[in-house]
């Protein structure tokens, strides 16, 4: 995978397919320590203590398809590519899956497109309340589709294509907003 | 903000009123896009996203999009899986944004599959070779 948003993508299909109803993605550029942070946190069921030490073995798997589950193994293995850190806790309620890079490594991949990322799990997972943040050193951009829900009200989904539309801009807005008016889809 | 708040209020209005329309026409087509691991990395997001799109841009009430796990079928990703009520499911395989487009216009829309983009045909297709 070319883009950490899709990482981001891929892990946080497990933590809906863990039956979360929160996820909170939250990305941290440090320029300044030189670290790229990515953290995935959900309150789904959890991974029990004896697999947790398996999971970046990429040929431990709990699914029954196949016998390779390369998500975590993929992200375990990006980090080490990058001089970062990779840890996967899941000794409270649910898992908070952290990768840690070094910014400036010629092998840490681009975020890639995120908003499509977000696009793509609020449309095929409308029930789970997603809260993105993402630090820069100039600032910081937070939303919640909780507070859509708010005003939507329980009877309109957030997957309906004009929801999705004005998503699409709260997103593209609010993250130029941070990358100081440019453009971050180009 | 308080712009965007109003803006959101309108949609709503309009969604209620589409939800009614939707429930009338009773059970509609579901489209599954497969977005494990091997999804992700072959390209369903893209695929997933230009499905929403299209079925905007074309207004169409009873279609819904979901994702689903791994299909087990990796080489093959990205799969999609189309229900339609009574008949039987079909499976396209290594979609593109491009295919898509025409999956929409002539078996969403007029209920024609398109037999190249199945799996049935990528395997006849490995079979001659």
């Amino acid at each position: 995978m070319n883009e950490l948003s899709l990482y981001i993508l891929d892990l946080v299909q497990n933590s809906i397919e863990a039956g979360a109803t929160i996820v909170k993605i939250e990305i941290i550029e440090d320029l300044v320590n030189d670290k790229f942070s990515i953290s995935v946190k959900d309150n789904g069921k959890g991974i029990p203590k004896d697999v947790i030490t398996k999971v970046t073995d990429p040929f431990y798997t709990t699914r029954k398809t196949r016998k390779v589950g390369l998500g975590l193994a993929l992200a375990s293995q990006l980090a080490k590519d990058c001089n970062g850190k990779f840890s996967v806790d899941s000794s409270g309620k649910g898992t908070e899956v952290k990768i840690e890079l070094q910014n400036s490594h010629i092998d840490r991949p681009p975020l890639g497109n995120i908003i499509d990322t977000l696009l793509t799990l609020i449309a095929t997972a409308p029930q789970v309340d997603f809260v993105y943040i993402h630090k820069t050193d100039k600032g910081v951009f937070a939303f919640d589709t909780k507070k859509l829900k708010d005003i939507l009200g329980e009877d309109v989904p957030l997957n309906l294509p004009s929801v999705l539309e004005f998503i699409k801009r709260e997103l593209s807005d609010g993250l130029s907003n941070l990358f100081g008016g440019a453009n971050i889809n180009d | 903000m308080i712009k965007s708040i109003q803006e959101l209020e309108q949609i709503r209005k309009k969604a209620l009123e589409e939800l009614e329309f939707r429930k009338q026409q009773g059970e509609g087509i579901r489209v599954v896009v497969g977005m494990a691991t091997c999804g992700i990395a072959a390209g369903a997001r893209p695929v997933m996203l230009k499905f929403v799109e299209e079925i905007q841009k074309r207004n169409l009430q009873n279609v819904t999009v979901v994702q689903t796990g791994c299909i087990g079928l990796c080489k093959y990703e990205p799969i999609v899986e189309v229900y339609e009520p009574n008949k039987e499911k079909v499976t396209y395989v290594k979609m593109t944004p491009e295919k898509v487009s025409r999956v929409v216009a002539e078996h969403i829309v007029n209920g024609k599959p398109v037999y190249e983009y199945t799996i049935g045909y990528e395997e006849a297709k490995e079979a001659n070779k």
